[in-house]
């Protein structure tokens, strides 16, 4: 019982950081984010720049904390979009059952299938690389998981004495599924959508690594860690920076759910 | 043999929605791989032509007969990026990829077990936390950001290996192994935390069986009761988890075969997915699923062998 209150606090506090750090460089960043100077190239970190410069003379801090939010707003939008997806095909499943029901599982059956980076990669191809292909690609990829939980709980509540009950009033099924069925999905929902989050933000990172998420002059995590590579003998810490970010972030979210299916489970 | 005869029906419906799936997936959207191979400045007989070679001018159901009939004999068509039939281009790919997973899964193996028994057995100690924090830590690593550190580590600054030294295992076997095991080791590690913790739960939740209780009111010894009642059972509820880690292993060489620079099969995806080669992303995407689902299979047969409940009870 008392367990999964320390996790939460330790996620807070992590994700905290990385939080306040990206609504930081909303206002202020030391450097512009693409502010090259050739006479700054591979700067160790010091008071000037916190965590050194890249090949071109740019400001590693200024980059990670502004590349965040990209990161962070591609995970948002992804877990949300398959939120709201996995919902409605969730409950529909759950609550008409049959035909209906056992398409809609089979296809995510056949859909959960093949590997999240092969479902990515597949969507990524077929779409053309835009701002909004990456979203689309790790939404699917995220909806099968989503829709089995939805899908569970919707199915445990369907046979509640209270359910039965508002049917014996004559309450319509849309109404039971909305307002009576759907708010008790969240807590079940909750932890699987931090967890969701911390998925969201890997694979969007791998993505932008391979070069197929996040498109430059738009720093992002996964980007700068490919450009750091090559140059990670002269400047390690155009590589720590921004690989410190991600797994300060994964690890928050993740101590964040953890702590959060102790709470409520 | 009714439950091998069920898993063998559910085997072939998967491979085949896997390749239906794959199929209309690169069906369904805008724009014509004719014009995507000729370019923008080819005359419309050209492309008429090539449509009429390529076969996309047919009804869709048509050209997945075709396609998937050519599939079965080992005819996966031609690669536009590369000009060559795709099925030329994956020899010799795929043992370099197996052999890469295959390291990285005993790497697996061999660490979490070990390891998550230990992490069972220090519940309540110290050291309990010390490897709560190393797990969470290689749980949220990026595969990719762990292989950058190692190259650097051990690669650049200790002097270990040669980054982006790769030996093909057709010139030496031996050094072929030696080449992938650093990045068999970045692909490990993320995995073996999450097994650790997996094991150790199942350890823990074992421990609270009522078999335990009775082993314990008859006299045994804690070290027995873990290693020859507890793990035996524990091990059988973490064998479903294989075909997963197995998922993310493969998944991981696509990316680690990036960084190392290992002509695998993840290496040639990601250059058919950056240049849209569709016929070659589609039979790499085939190829992978089925090696995971036919793993699933294989791994749902062994469980069942070995712990017959499964069986008796019908649940999958």
């Amino acid at each position: 019982m008392k367990d999964g209150r320390k996790e939460l606090r330790i996620g807070l506090v992590l994700t905290g950081i990385v939080l306040a750090l990206t609504i930081l460089s909303i206002f202020y960043t030391p450097y512009h984010y693409n502010q090259m100077d050739k006479a700054a190239r591979f700067l160790a970190p010091s008071l000037r720049h916190l965590f050194g410069t890249d090949s071109y003379g740019r400001d590693i801090f200024s980059r990670t904390i502004y590349g965040g939010r990209y990161t962070l707003l591609v995970a948002v939008s992804t877990v949300a979009s398959c939120t709201v997806i996995a919902s409605v095909l969730g409950l529909i499943s759950g609550y008409v059952g049959g035909i209906v029901d056992e398409i809609i599982m089979r296809i995510i059956d056949a859909i959960s299938s093949f590997p999240d980076l092969l479902i990515a990669l597949i969507v990524v191809t077929v779409l053309n690389l835009g701002q909004l292909t990456i979203v689309a690609a790790l939404c699917i990829t995220f909806v099968p998981s989503f829709t089995r939980i939805v899908r569970t709980a919707t199915l445990q509540y369907k046979s509640a004495e209270f359910v039965k009950n508002l049917r014996v009033f004559g309450v319509s099924d849309l109404r039971i599924l909305l307002v009576h069925i759907f708010p008790n999905t969240f807590p079940l929902l909750l932890s699987t959508i931090v967890i969701g989050l911390s998925n969201a933000i890997l694979a969007e990172a791998a993505m932008s690594y391979l070069g197929l998420g996040i498109q430059p002059p738009i720093p992002s995590w996964g980007r700068m860690l490919q450009e750091a590579q090559t140059i990670v003998y002269t400047a390690p810490w155009a590589a720590i920076c921004p690989g410190a970010m991600i797994v300060v972030t994964i690890a928050g979210l993740n101590w964040i759910g953890e702590g959060l299916r102790k709470l409520y489970l | 043999m009714k439950y091998f005869l069920r898993k063998t029906l559910v085997l072939v419906l998967t491979i085949f929605s896997i390749s239906l799936l794959t199929f209309f997936a690169f069906h369904i959207i805008p724009g014509d791989p004719a014009s995507l191979i000729l370019g923008t400045n080819a005359t419309e007989e050209q492309v008429a032509a090539l449509q009429e070679q390529l076969g996309t001018n047919r009804p869709l159901s048509e050209q997945y007969i075709s396609w998937i009939t050519g599939f079965v004999r080992g005819d996966f068509g031609s690669s536009i990026r590369y000009r060559m039939p795709v099925s030329e281009l994956l020899k010799g790919r795929l043992p370099v990829t197996l052999s890469l997973g295959l390291i990285a899964l005993v790497m697996i193996l061999a660490a979490g077990i070990p390891l998550g028994i230990l992490a069972a057995r220090w519940r309540g100690k110290p050291g309990e936390k010390i490897l709560n924090i190393l797990t969470m830590l290689g749980i949220s690593v990026p595969n990719f950001f762990l292989c950058i550190l190692i190259m650097w580590i051990f690669g650049l600054i200790l002097h270990l290996f040669t980054p982006g030294d790769y030996v093909s295992y057709t010139r030496s076997l031996p050094r072929f192994l030696q080449s992938l095991f650093w990045p068999a080791l970045s692909i490990a590690i993320p995995q073996t935390a999450i097994l650790v913790k997996y094991i150790r739960t199942a350890m823990l939740e074992e421990l609270g069986e009522d078999y335990v209780r009775t082993a314990r009111g008859k006299g045994a010894g804690e070290t027995w009761i873990l290693y020859g009642h507890v793990l035996k059972n524990a091990i059988v509820a973490v064998v479903p988890l294989i075909g997963m880690i197995l998922a993310s292993v493969l998944s991981g060489s696509i990316i680690i075969e990036q960084v190392y620079g290992i002509p695998g099969m993840g290496k040639l995806l990601i250059g058919a997915v950056t240049s849209r080669d569709f016929p070659l992303t589609q039979t790499l995407v085939i190829y992978i699923t089925v090696i995971i689902v036919v793993t699933n299979f294989l791994v749902d047969i062994v469980i069942q062998v070995i712990d017959p409940r499964i069986r008796l009870s019908g649940r999958s």
